[in-house]
């Protein structure tokens, strides 16, 4: 169909690759919803390499959250399984850090109490704790906020936060289910370019959900598009473009092409459900 | 900031006066029109003239027996006021210390909640008034009837925000807990309690609500101070003038109670969204 888009089947892995972090096999979902019976996800094979970044991407509805949420451990598949470092996934743990949409700090505790909370729940010494707290901080730019409480900060500050809380883990693994989705335009590039600054820093495994195909080139090593219901990956690309990448290249622009018109076929059968189940009623 | 408070201002005050000003005018004309009789409805100026001889010490100052701030303090309201004030702590201390607990245990497990709560739908309608009798049966008169009485009123509401702000913690805080590897003790201390506390202090403002209601009530039937009893003692002597002096001061000490809880409740909840300042 488009033979000028690298696929991760066409590629012939280096001898070199880094070896394999996350393992998704035949995973399976469904959801009863009244009498209806959804099926989120379908036949989902997924091999993601250590440092890799991938972005999951596809309309609403396409089970890509729902697919993160099971490599989280938030929600068991039905079938098959999701493992990580060869151990199979059945609980949350702090081994992957999770950055969600609505930021998720916990109200009550300061800026520098959400950071520190995983470290108090590892049991670290105060001292430790203190200390790397202080070097997030400064990472994120958010060592003048430290006393402040979430309801005090702007979106792009708390999802700092947020980032924070997980990078305090030091987990090998990043999940960020739409992280920038709330965020305007100004805001979501800034923290973009933070997110990939620590992410080639750190070197960590990232699985990012995202709606927005800009971001997902911009961000992205492989993009690996689903369908709609079933979701199943209709298209695992890879991104072969030199970081920091230029959204006006034509090389951009070719990809976000492609990608919009397999995101957009899902796009309409999404939006047909929706006309179908509102004139159902 | 505070420079232009709009609510402050002389326009706003005055305003604020009017309805009351005129009330009082109105209820002194009337008094002083003869058409009442003043054991019915005594004037303002007797009742705030009576208000004032049950605020200062009875006993002139003696140097030799106490302090001069002893002194000042021992008048007749004020030592009422501490009674009454005294039994709604420790009651309402009672109710809410045992309702707490109880609702933590029953909004976080459901067996729990099938265990109590039938039983507590049965109790929750009681009013607490109705305790009475049973209340003066086990008890006898005095304090522990009172704190008794005034426990009740504060341990429904307590009881039931309590369970409730623990079923309605969002579980996007109990998701990023979990994540952040939380165990149970952790989630409950540090997630779910705290995620509450906004339902918990709605509870125990009811709660403290009610138990000023009942301290007042007790107060007229199983004790022998407070101001609720005196209230009821100034009728016997058909002391009109004192009666309404009285109540101002329960309400005054309702005010108290109030604006204590509110501060309380701004200073646990500066983190809530709803509290911008």
């Amino acid at each position: 169909m488009t033979p000028m888009l690298k696929t991760v089947a066409d590629a012939t892995p280096a001898a070199d690759a880094a070896p394999v972090q996350i393992r998704i096999r035949g995973v399976e979902k469904t959801f009863a919803v009244g009498s209806q019976k959804i099926v989120a996800l379908q036949d989902i094979d997924l091999d993601i390499r250590k440092g890799e970044f991938v972005c999951l991407l596809g309309p609403s509805g396409c089970g890509k959250s729902t697919l993160l949420n099971a490599v989280a451990g938030f929600q068991p598949p039905t079938k098959g399984t999701v493992a990580v470092d060869g151990r199979t996934i059945t609980e949350p743990g702090p081994d992957r850090g999770m950055v969600f949409q609505e930021y998720a700090l916990f109200p009550w505790m300061t800026v520098a109490q959400n950071v520190a909370f995983g470290l108090e729940i590892k049991g670290m010494s105060k001292a430790d704790i203190a200390a790397r707290v202080e070097w997030l901080l400064q990472k994120l730019h958010l060592q003048d906020f430290r006393n402040r409480f979430p309801k005090d900060l702007s979106g792009g500050m708390r999802q700092r936060v947020a980032i924070a809380r997980v990078l305090a883990l030091d987990s090998p693994i990043l999940l960020m289910d739409e992280p920038f989705g709330a965020l305007d335009a100004l805001t979501r590039r800034t923290l973009q370019d933070e997110l990939l600054r620590i992410w080639e820093e750190v070197g960590k495994t990232i699985l990012f959900v995202t709606h927005s195909i800009e971001e997902s080139i911009y961000l992205a090593d492989r993009i690996v598009v689903m369908t709609y219901r079933p979701g199943t990956i209709k298209r695992d690309v890879v991104v072969d473009m030199p970081r920091p990448r230029d959204g006006s290249a034509p090389e951009f622009n070719r990809l976000k092409r492609e990608l919009s018109q397999m995101v957009m076929e899902e796009q309409q059968r999404f939006s047909q459900d929706e006309i179908r189940s509102v004139t159902a009623d | 900031m505070s420079q232009a408070n709009p609510r402050f201002s002389p326009a706003a005050l005055l305003r604020g006066a009017l309805v009351p000003v005129l009330a009082v005018v109105l209820w002194q004309i009337l008094s002083t029109s003869g058409l009442i009789n003043p054991v019915v409805l005594p004037s303002p100026v007797a009742v705030v003239e009576r208000w004032w001889a049950y605020l200062l010490p009875t006993e002139p100052y003696d140097p030799a027996q106490s302090s001069w701030i002893l002194w000042a303090l021992s008048g007749e309201m004020l030592f009422d006021a501490w009674s009454s004030l005294y039994r709604v702590v420790l009651g309402f201390a009672v109710g809410a210390g045992l309702a707490l607990p109880l609702g933590l245990a029953m909004g976080g497990n459901p067996r729990i909640y099938a265990l109590f709560d039938p039983l507590m739908q049965v109790l929750r309608p009681i009013p607490p008034i109705a305790y009475i009798p049973l209340a003066i049966l086990w008890f006898g008169l005095g304090n522990p009837p009172a704190v008794f009485l005034i426990a009740i009123g504060a341990f429904f509401p307590v009881l039931m925000n309590t369970i409730a702000g623990v079923r309605h913690v969002d579980g996007i805080y109990l998701r990023a807990a979990r994540n952040l590897g939380a165990g149970k003790l952790t989630m409950f201390l540090r997630v779910i309690l705290p995620a509450a506390t906004p339902y918990i202090l709605a509870g125990a403002r009811i709660g403290i609500g009610t138990a000023f209601i009942v301290v007042i009530v007790s107060e007229m039937i199983a004790v022998n101070s407070g101001l609720g009893f005196r209230i009821l003692e100034a009728r016997e002597f058909m002391w009109s003038d004192k009666i309404i002096a009285g109540m101002f001061t329960i309400g005054l000490l309702g005010l108290a109670i109030d604006i204590g809880m509110n501060r309380l409740n701004n200073h646990l909840l500066r983190w809530h969204r709803g509290l911008e300042n």
